[in-house]
């Protein structure tokens, strides 16, 4: 509903032709969880290139394929006047190697993001936006199992980004940092809270990226996890990325994902794809 | 006595040496490699629909010198300032944040045809971003 408000608005306007007047590649990628970032974690930027008085639009779809699943995701997120973005997302992990009556996780992501102050490029303050995520878990047999507490959840991030000029031995450095207020297991795919922990929990992500030139960035992410379900161990992320934006319209981002212990096995790490395209 | 001499130095060093640093300057080719940057962010302008229009009534011959002027003074080159402020020569064009990116676009896009290497454009960029708040919204 949020979102065809949005677009309504967003449509009725005649600048969303024009919704180009941010500088490449500062739209990011679009996150696991549907928000504009990197690829485990949100960035403070908003999606798309719209600046004050424009819209942004991104629509993506990204696949990550670990040792023994295969998480796909697709989703889209809408800006405006490079102050508010609305996201949703919808992930699918698929465990048919598990041999279990369900063969996925799925979850459905609606998130808000607002930009608080500041400027990822200009000004004297780094941008700080924050983030709220809406998570509601589909099939909730095998999570119920193992022992988490809710199929639904919400949780809370404030990120702050920079774009530091030259900041790199003279070249653009992307410092990204924030943190989590959550309680969602394997983002919340195993449902929400658990036996061994039923609180939300502050945890920090981080990000940091070198751009070789407007369009090839480099970079690495981190991003602490809760570990609340007893039956089996969650680990932190994180990856290595090469990221390719050769218009405002696309931006492809290949990455070596490290996702640990997932429900039970171990190294789940693998190679990460995601094509976001930009309106 | 060589305390006072020791002293005598140091200040001239000072005095001689206004915190110049060319070496920008000198990376961007100095007033030539300059000019064929600022032209070539002009052609870019021309063919840039998204702001154009703002130099609809502008000479350009007068405002490549202008340009090439001020990114001498910029990047440490043997220039003088003249003319107004940036607050302004800006002041009632109410140039949006949209229209200073699609410059530094431009601009960007000029340096990368004359082969300017990037942490070298990134300096340049560096010293232009805080001018910002000078340019918009005015």
């Amino acid at each position: 509903m949020k979102h065809t408000l949005a677009v309504l608005f967003c449509s009725a306007l005649p600048l969303l032709a024009a919704a180009d007047g941010r500088l490449l590649a500062t739209g990011g990628a679009s996150s696991l969880e549907g928000a504009a970032g990197g690829g485990i974690t949100p960035w403070a930027v908003l999606a798309g290139y719209g600046e004050a008085g424009e819209c942004g639009a991104t629509a993506f779809a990204t696949r990550v394929d670990s040792q023994d699943y295969r998480l796909d995701v697709t989703g889209a997120a809408l800006a405006w006047d490079n102050r508010v973005e609305l996201s949703f997302a919808r992930q699918r992990l698929d465990i048919s190697s598990l041999h279990l009556p369900d063969s996925s996780l799925n979850q459905d992501i609606f998130g808000l993001k607002v930009r608080l102050f500041g400027d990822l490029l200009y000004d004297q303050l780094p941008q700080v936006s924050l983030g709220v995520q809406h998570k509601q878990q589909q099939n909730f047999l095998i999570p119920e199992l193992v022992g988490a507490r809710r199929d639904q959840d919400t949780e809370a991030y404030v990120q702050a980004s920079r774009l530091l000029l030259g900041g790199a031995f003279g070249y653009n450095l992307l410092l990204n940092g924030g943190v989590r207020y959550s309680r969602a297991n394997q983002l919340g795919l195993l449902g929400f809270g658990g036996d061994a922990n039923d609180q939300h929990e502050v945890l920090a992500e981080a990000s940091l990226a070198v751009l070789f030139n407007p369009r090839w960035v480099l970079g690495v992410e981190y991003r602490q996890k809760p570990d609340n379900l007893g039956f089996a161990q969650e680990n932190d992320w994180s990856d290595v990325f090469v990221g390719y934006f050769p218009n405002k319209h696309l931006a492809l981002v290949l990455a070596w994902a490290q996702l640990g212990d997932i429900a039970g096995q171990s190294n789940q790490n693998g190679p990460y794809l995601s094509v976001q395209g930009s309106f | 006595m060589r305390r006072v001499w020791l002293i005598g130095l140091l200040l001239s060093a000072c005095s001689s040496m206004p915190a110049r640093d060319v070496s920008l300057y000198q990376s961007l080719g100095e007033q030539a490699g300059l000019t064929r940057i600022v032209e070539g962010m002009l052609l870019n302008i021309a063919k840039d629909p998204r702001i154009v229009g703002h130099f609809a009534n502008v000479d350009i011959t007068l405002l490549r010198d202008k340009l090439v002027q001020q990114l001498c003074v910029e990047t440490g080159g043997p220039c003088q300032r003249s003319g107004d402020s940036m607050e302004e020569v800006h002041k009632g064009l109410k140039l949006t944040r949209s229209d200073f990116n699609a410059l530094v676009e431009d601009l960007i896009a000029a340096m990368e045809t004359q082969g300017v290497p990037v942490p070298v454009q990134n300096r340049l960029l560096a010293r232009l971003a805080p001018m910002r708040g000078q340019i918009i919204e005015r």
